[in-house]
């Protein structure tokens, strides 16, 4: 079965890489789902975005990826991402947290940080 | 005499503890060249990527975006300058300042009126105490940057260089805020443990080749990559259109090498922090090696002097028992 070399890197380090069969992320135009064999396509990831890469084995890795791009060659996908967590390694406590602190105060940069906490709860499987 | 063997004692026990603070210190700044090694490296992958998708979408979208095209008269250049925070690094404040120095000259030299950055306490104080305008300083992060301090800096020159957009013959133009047209950095390149240079670059507004040209490039070949970017330019389709995705794009790339220049400005803050103190260390060594040979001089003549003076004494004493 074909698969899909992807590779997930975020600016201080690479996330993840590795062989999938599908890929799922929501750019700014829209949900889409990436099999072997796509179109080449330059996207940006909608903010507080949820990137699903569904490996061979059929496990699902969820990444919280946040202020991103997704890039699809004939040689497999990129995901750019500047900060990315796995969803495992997700502090749901530390975001839910983050996440009302955001919302309590009303300056440019917690908006941000609300979105970068609410991808990261959805990431986890949390309601946001 | 005893005075002075004192004196020459104390001497070295405080030459002996300096030396400890300078060898505690070479050690820190080992461990720091490891780990900023480490951040460099990965750093690269992101670097990579991004410079593929610019010139990817370089290739396929309309050049006109601000960050992108020359200004017509530009008049005004922003120089951000890398330091660092602390001092006991050797040369390394001065050499990235004196470069820095010879940028500010060659665009007076050109008609720009340079507008500084400074990233780092001791290029702060450096223009303060020169009573030279800073327009912004960022400090305490020169050892361990993080991509968030980048961000920081990356946000201030960007806006300051959309600003410059609607300048007019010096004036602030439209919006009122006197902006600038072309963005340089200067900072050290880590070339080896021994060799770090400092360098100048502009990197707005952008050059196409300059982005392909970068040196990730060069890092792709030394990783026997050959990928096909090379070959016919894959057509891509765009989400959203391909302005837009320049739009986004190009202030993070800008971003990057922010960062980039950073992680390697660090290590190099380190390499040279530790050369420096293993030179002061050995020298720490030498001098207290050379205060004890002077101690045992010193000791030496001191026993001299009191074995001829017990033996003068009782020689006196003889000499007078035989008169009697």
């Amino acid at each position: 079965m074909a698969t899909l070399q992807v590779e997930l890197v975020a600016v201080e380090q690479k996330i993840w890489s590795g062989e999938a069969t599908m890929v799922i992320a929501r750019t700014t135009e829209g949900e889409l789902g990436v099999l072997p064999g796509h179109a080449p396509l330059l996207g940006q990831l909608a903010e507080g975005g949820v990137v699903t890469i569904r490996t061979e084995s059929g496990e699902d890795v969820i990444v919280a990826a946040h202020g991103g791009f997704l890039s699809i060659t004939e040689r497999g996908v990129s995901i750019l991402a500047e900060t990315a967590e796995i969803a495992g390694e997700i502090d749901v406590a530390r975001a839910r947290e983050a996440l009302s602190r955001a919302e309590g105060s009303d300056e440019p940069e917690a908006l941000d940080a609300a979105r970068r906490a609410q991808s990261r709860l959805r990431a986890a499987g949390e309601t946001a | 005499m005893a005075a002075s063997l004192r004196a020459l004692r104390r001497r070295i026990r405080s030459t002996q503890s300096t030396k400890k603070i300078f060898s505690a210190q070479e050690l820190i700044a080992g461990a720091r060249i490891v780990r900023a090694q480490a951040r460099v490296e990965a750093s690269k992958p992101y670097a990579r990527e991004i410079t593929r998708v610019l010139s990817a979408l370089a290739s396929s979208a309309s050049l006109d975006h601000p960050l992108l095209t020359e200004r017509q008269n530009p008049n005004r250049a922003a120089v951000l300058v890398i330091t660092s925070d602390r001092g006991f690094a050797g040369s390394y404040n001065v050499n990235v300042l004196r470069r820095t120095e010879e940028l500010l000259a060659l665009l007076r030299q050109e008609g720009k009126e340079p507008v500084l950055y400074v990233v780092g306490r001791k290029g702060e104080t450096y223009y303060s105490f020169r009573d030279r305008e800073m327009a912004e300083t960022f400090t305490g992060f020169s050892e361990q940057p993080s991509y968030e301090d980048a961000q920081e800096v990356g946000t201030a020159l960007i806006d300051v260089f959309t600003a410059g957009l609607d300048d007019e013959d010096g004036g602030s133009g439209a919006d009122g805020v006197p902006g600038v047209d072309e963005l340089h950095i200067v900072y050290t390149e880590f070339r080896s443990l021994l060799a770090q240079v400092p360098v100048a670059k502009r990197m707005a507004p952008l050059e196409v080749e300059e982005v392909e040209e970068f040196d990730y490039e060069r890092e792709d070949r030394e990783h026997g990559e050959t990928g096909n970017d090379s070959g016919v330019p894959t057509s891509y389709e765009f989400e959203p259109s391909a302005e837009g995705l320049l739009d986004a794009l190009l202030p993070k790339y800008i971003t990057t090498r922010i960062y980039a220049a950073m992680l390697e400005a660090a290590a190099s803050e380190s390499a040279s922090r530790r050369r420096a103190m293993k030179s002061a260390s050995d020298n720490a060594e030498e001098l207290a090696k050379n205060l004890s040979r002077q101690a045992n001089q010193a000791r030496q003549a001191e026993i001299t002097q009191e074995i001829s003076e017990i033996v003068g004494g009782s020689e006196a004493l003889v000499s007078a028992g035989a008169a009697d």
